[in-house]
């Protein structure tokens, strides 16, 4: 997810924007990682060369202890730092990485990659099939949160980095520090999942289906081989983002900002120009978001999420997916998220608690909905800080 | 039991670091390096002394989220969550101890809650007001009016407090569970705490709040004398 940026400007139409591809930039470091042969996906199938698109801010200490790994949102990327080189703007987690913040880059080595799938360097449907030389499009394999926690263990190998300090990230992030707690808790010294949950609910699923039609439904998508005949499902990717926005924010979010407020009359004119505030700001949200995502990456990682459901992998048994977990855990929920609620939050924690793990749980009281992760919630860092800062101190690290 | 831990021992609360002295009683129960879970954990004041001074791995459950924030901002691990609705999900025998300080009187259900904590802990140590306080007895026989004492500060309208005990009942109310109290304090208004045994009602006249380390079965005698 984006920063919802409520302060953006609300007036930019989105059809008479120039179309540019957002795969046109070399992000760098990429590297490859076919060491281990190819990555054997949940799917079934195998998948090779592994192209990982990363970042890192801050050193990695001589005893290698130091690592946080950041998981990145749906629509997120690898830049959580410094400047976004696409889109000119501060990195999406930059008031929390930096010198001096949460995820102190003086104490820290913070990593993030873009998740397999993605569209910002990282294998995924618009980077070139080895076989055909074309872009993969649809076919390229259906991958899990799983297989994205394995691509990333991958890099970590890579990067001689055998156990992360930390693994942190909201959302579909969260999903992935439940993904790796569970999956390698011996790599993991502490998980931090914000605002996410052990699986998709069918309220998830069902939003991300109504994202996925719209962009199908463009002509432009061309059955997903868009890229191939030079176009782009705009308009497609534009609604998704536009109906997805609204899950992120909260209805007090939206009534503060823009309650009924028009846009540019003093009076309705009874028509279905972007007469609204709200509209013109979700109609620039749109359009934004085309500017710089790939359509068929939004329907592979939607699925990822919606496929994600740890205890399924453990007999149903939410519990069994941390048995006798050495993690130490911090899972933070927020009252006004109705996207990833605090329910799903408990849930974890249960099942944390069911293996008497060491577990802090605590629900942030905020009116902005999902995207609070996003935005300067100082209670938010407080808990941030204080567990991170805890966990240090049982590492080593201060 | 040994013989010299019979009667009633009164011995002067150390406040010098600002710990409550029920508190600092708990603490003097808790073996070093012992797995504890504070349930009610407030400020995880604590729990903090617990870490540092004796080196426990310490969890907290705390229902009120400035606690939690407050203890999350120490490094201590607390959980968000209610001592009526939570307790159910740890495993039994999970911890050492398990701590329900000034905190049973606050449940809805203090009977389950009361067996969820021997399930939970080999021990429990919970303390609570005495509501047979001769001062509480006082006000209300003479006064006719609610008990207000340093711990029952609040009016009745304002209390979280919900299911008043004296130390009689609890001790009876022990017995019929089942649970074995291995130990018993009561704690006066200035602070002043003794050990009593066979001192019941002396105890619940005089005690503003009772101190119990509890156990599904009694402690062996080398275990006894280590709480100590």
């Amino acid at each position: 997810m984006e920063s919802s940026d409520l302060m953006a400007p609300v007036d930019k139409p989105m059809a008479d924007r120039e179309a540019h591809a957002p795969d046109a930039f070399n992000h760098q470091p990429k590297i490859v990682l076919d060491g281990e042969g190819p990555l054997l996906l949940d799917s079934g199938v195998s998948l090779a060369p592994l192209t990982i698109t990363y970042q890192a801010y801050g050193e990695l200490n001589a005893h290698k202890s130091n690592a946080i790994l950041v998981c990145h949102a749906l629509t997120g990327d690898q830049y959580v730092g410094g400047v976004h080189p696409v889109t000119g703007r501060p990195g999406w987690w930059d008031n929390v990485v930096g010198p001096g913040r949460p995820l102190d880059t003086d104490r820290y080595f913070v990593l993030c990659a873009n998740v397999l799938g993605g569209c910002m360097g990282s294998l995924g449907p618009q980077e070139g099939d080895p076989k055909t030389g074309k872009p993969y499009a649809l076919s390229f394999p259906v991958v899990t949160i799983g297989d994205m926690v394995r691509a990333q263990a991958r890099l970590l190998d890579h990067l001689g980095v055998e156990q992360l300090f930390c693994v942190i990230g909201g959302s579909m992030g969260g999903m992935q520090a439940l993904e790796w707690a569970s999956r390698y808790p011996e790599r993991v010294f502490s998980a931090v999942p914000i605002a996410a949950a052990a699986r998709h609910t069918a309220q998830n699923i069902a939003f991300h289906e109504v994202g996925r039609q719209a962009i199908m439904s463009d002509p432009d998508w061309c059955g997903g081989d868009y890229l191939s005949q030079g176009k782009r499902p705009r308009q497609g990717l534009a609604v998704a983002r536009m109906a997805a926005h609204i899950t992120y924010l909260s209805d007090l979010a939206f009534h503060r900002k823009f309650g009924r407020l028009l846009q540019d009359s003093r009076e309705i004119t009874y028509g279905f120009d972007a007469e609204f505030q709200v509209e013109s700001y979700l109609r620039h949200q749109g359009s934004a978001f085309v500017d710089r995502f790939d359509a068929n990456s939004y329907l592979y990682i939607t699925r990822a999420m919606d496929y994600f459901d740890l205890a399924a992998e453990h007999d149903g048994v939410l519990s069994k997916s941390f048995h006798d977990t050495p993690v130490r855990f911090c899972v933070i929920a927020f009252t006004s998220d109705w996207l990833f609620p605090t329910t799903e939050s408990q849930s974890v924690v249960r099942a944390l608690n069911a293996n008497a793990a060491n577990v802090s749980f605590c629900e942030i009281e905020t009116d902005k909905g999902h995207d609070s992760f996003l935005l300067d919630e100082p209670e938010f860092f407080d808990v941030l800080n204080g567990f991170l800062r805890g966990a240090a101190k049982h590492r080593g690290l201060i | 039991m040994t013989n010299s831990d019979k009667g009633s021992s009164y011995v002067k609360p150390v406040m010098s670091d600002g710990i409550r002295v029920d508190l600092r009683l708990i603490a003097t129960l808790i073996e070093p390096g012992a797995r504890v879970l504070d349930v009610g954990c407030g400020d995880g004041s604590l729990l903090r002394y617990l870490v540092e001074e004796k080196d426990v791995d310490g969890r907290g459950l705390e229902i009120s989220q400035a606690g939690v924030r407050a203890c999350l901002r120490q490094g201590l691990s607390v959980v968000q969550g209610d001592a009526d609705a939570d307790l159910k999900n740890y495993p039994s025998g999970a911890f050492d101890y398990v701590v329900l300080s000034e905190t049973l009187q606050t449940t809805h259900n203090p009977l389950v809650v009361l067996r969820e904590l021997v399930r939970i802990g080999r021990f429990a140590i919970v303390s609570f007001p005495n509501f047979g306080y001769w001062h509480c007895r006082w006000q209300l026989l003479v006064g006719g009016r609610m008990p207000i004492t340093k711990s029952l500060p609040l009016p009745w309208h304002a209390t979280p407090n919900i299911h008043f005990s004296t130390i009689a009942d609890f001790i009876e109310t022990c017995r019929q569970e089942d649970i074995k109290v291995a130990r018993s304090y009561a704690v006066n208004q200035r602070g002043t705490l003794g050990r009593f045994f066979g001192a019941r009602v002396f105890a619940n006249l005089f005690g503003a709040q009772g101190v119990f380390l509890l156990a599904t079965e009694l402690p062996r005698q080398d275990d006894e004398s280590r709480a100590g």
